[in-house]
């Protein structure tokens, strides 16, 4: 038999999965291995050599304070951001599923800041905080009042608005599929048994949703834990770097202080953070999932 | 009146809040475009002495448009951002469905499993584990940074395990095996099966797949950044940042700017809105 023999098992893989193979290989395999190897090295970047420091990175990521001030704030970001996207999302998914006119135009318009990435969507919104708000601000209170963004807690708070506004329109595609897959009979059963609709919806329509739940949370969660283009153009980082993230602080300390080495370690633990909080969430999120 | 005529009065009373309270969402969401809009013909001191004016004292005008799309290099950038996404997109189709094809229909061979693995995995791995390992490979070792087709195959790369994952749901579920058998007995070849059969039949999937990688190639910003430092082959993103942090005082050529980078995807969303939309959800609800 011609189909079992190594030789052509092996061709048949290469012929059709090698290419896919090899660029998976060269650009996703090989530099997160070559990148655990830079963890234990303290190389700037630019010499030949690439000193053996054993676990001092680790020691050093550790101890570095201003990168868990970072990934705190990453934290705090994260939190009230994926919370907001959230209700924001199912709100608007719920009204854009109820039947009123001109529901394909809405979904459409929500959808729309996800088009943009994230560098143009960052000054948009830094052009909206530094002269639309500043200016009807001003007309209200009579005085010039400052830009949300020079101020420390207002640069937190622009962010969060931003990645709200950016990431509703996508997580609202996610629950309008969510309403659509829960049956109509089982919300007029609901209705029959003596349910007002918040009850329905409450005891019928959310726990059956519960799938597109667990997703959402994961995905915003995800997403938010490595926010970097509208961290850029929005707030830089600025003031005082009370406004950055764990993303940009990696970055920067990878590629303007040139610590790569350092830079990699720190990358590394903020992806097991961001897994162990992933993951978790699934796992709670999944245990309690009821079938229709 | 009747209990029925009551119900459907409440029900028609409920719509219409519900569509002032959409409308008024609405508006909130796309007043930032609207800014960028109405701003975009007044000239700077215009913008500056009042930024939610319709028109400006000294009028409408068009100046901003010329001098941005000249200084950000509007044709060439624009030019750039279509090559790499075109490129990148096909090549992420092409490749990852006849990978996928392989491994939905030989799991038993280990590299198609341990592959399949590896790709699944990989996918919760953020960009910013890769960043620095990749900048000091293909950089320092090989050298191979500021080249188009480096960053079209690092961006297929990246891609291929979750389109790898559509495409192996969509073979999994929608291809009968009985089709694949008929054209092997018919005296198709396995490769001929492929493209003549399977391939046409997983068009859906295709454009599910070209849709959300070609927005994410298009609005890519940081592995460009970091693959592309000559001007040169700037792509729309990189070039925006550039020009803001050149021209951030302007701010009439930076709405101009700004309103040029989002045209080319806001003028396709009209056109192709039904199919982006159907093609996100069926992304989102699979991957």
């Amino acid at each position: 038999m011609k189909r079992n023999k190594l030789s052509y098992k092996v061709s048949q893989f290469l012929m059709f999965a090698g290419p896919a193979a090899l660029l998976f290989l060269a650009v996703v395999i090989i530099p997160f291995i070559y990148g655990l190897y830079l963890t234990f090295t303290s190389w700037d970047g630019i010499a030949k050599e690439k000193p053996w420091v054993g676990f001092a990175n680790y020691a050093a990521a550790f101890g570095d304070g201003d990168y868990w001030m970072a990934m705190l704030r990453t934290g705090i970001y994260s939190f009230f951001a994926v919370i907001l996207v959230n209700i924001v999302a199912f709100t608007l998914a719920y009204l854009v599923t109820s039947g009123i006119k001109g529901q394909n135009f809405f979904r459409a318009g929500f959808f729309v800041p996800n088009l943009i990435g994230g560098i143009v969507l960052g000054y948009v919104w830094k052009f909206v905080f530094n002269r639309a708000f500043v200016a009807i601000g001003s007309a209200l209170s009579g005085t010039t009042v400052p830009s949300l963004l020079s101020t420390t807690g207002g640069a937190m708070f622009c962010l969060i608005l931003v990645t709200v506004w950016q990431y509703a329109g996508y997580m609202m595609l996610i629950y309008v599929a969510g309403f659509m897959s829960v049956s109509d009979a089982l919300k007029e059963a609901a209705m029959i048994d003596g349910c007002i609709p918040a009850q329905a919806m409450w005891n019928v329509t959310i726990p059956l949703m519960r799938a597109s739940f667990v997703q959402c949370i994961f995905l915003s969660i995800t997403r938010c834990f490595v926010v970097y283009d509208v961290n850029l153009s929005l707030t830089k980082g600025e003031p005082f770097n009370t406004s950055v993230m764990a993303a940009m602080h990696v970055y920067n300390q990878a590629f303007t202080y040139k610590n790569y080495g350092l830079g990699q370690a720190e990358a590394l633990l903020l992806f097991v953070v961001c897994a162990v909080v992933g993951v978790t969430q699934v796992y709670i999120g999944k245990k309690g999932e009821v079938a229709a | 009146m009747t209990e029925n005529d009551k119900a459907a009065r409440r029900k028609k009373i409920m719509h219409a809040c519900m569509w002032v309270v959409l409308l008024i969402l609405f508006i909130c969401f796309i007043s930032p475009f609207l800014l960028v809009i109405i701003n975009v013909f007044k000239t700077k001191g215009d913008i500056t002495a009042n930024p939610l004016s319709l028109i400006g004292e000294h009028g409408f005008t068009m100046d901003n448009f010329p001098q941005a799309m000249d200084k950000m290099k509007f044709w060439r950038v624009f030019t750039n951002s279509t090559i790499i996404t075109v490129c990148a997109t096909i090549l992420t189709i092409l490749v990852s469905s006849m990978a996928s094809f392989v491994i939905v229909r030989n799991q038993k061979w280990p590299a198609c499993s341990l592959l399949f693995s590896a790709m699944v995995a990989s996918m919760v791995i953020p960009f910013q584990v890769l960043m620095v390992p990749l900048v000091s490979v293909y950089g320092g070792t090989l050298g191979v940074l500021n080249h188009r087709p480096t960053l079209i195959l690092m961006h297929v790369g990246f891609s291929v395990s979750m389109a790898t994952f559509m495409f192996h749901g969509a073979i999994h579920t929608n291809i009968p095996l009985e089709l694949e058998e008929a054209a092997l007995i018919d005296g198709c070849t396995r490769w001929q099966t492929y493209w003549k059969v399977v391939f046409p039949l997983l068009k859906p999937t295709i454009a599910t797949v070209a849709i959300i990688d070609a927005m994410a190639f298009w609005n890519d910003y940081l592995l460009p950044s970091l693959v592309l430092t000559n001007k040169e082959l700037y792509t729309i993103p990189i070039a925006t940042q550039a020009f803001y942090g050149t021209y951030s005082t302007d701010i009439g050529l930076v709405m101009a700017a700004l309103l040029l980078a989002m045209l080319p995807i806001l003028i396709l969303y009209v056109l192709l809105q039904r199919y982006i939309v159907e093609g996100v959800t069926s992304g989102a609800v699979k991957g």
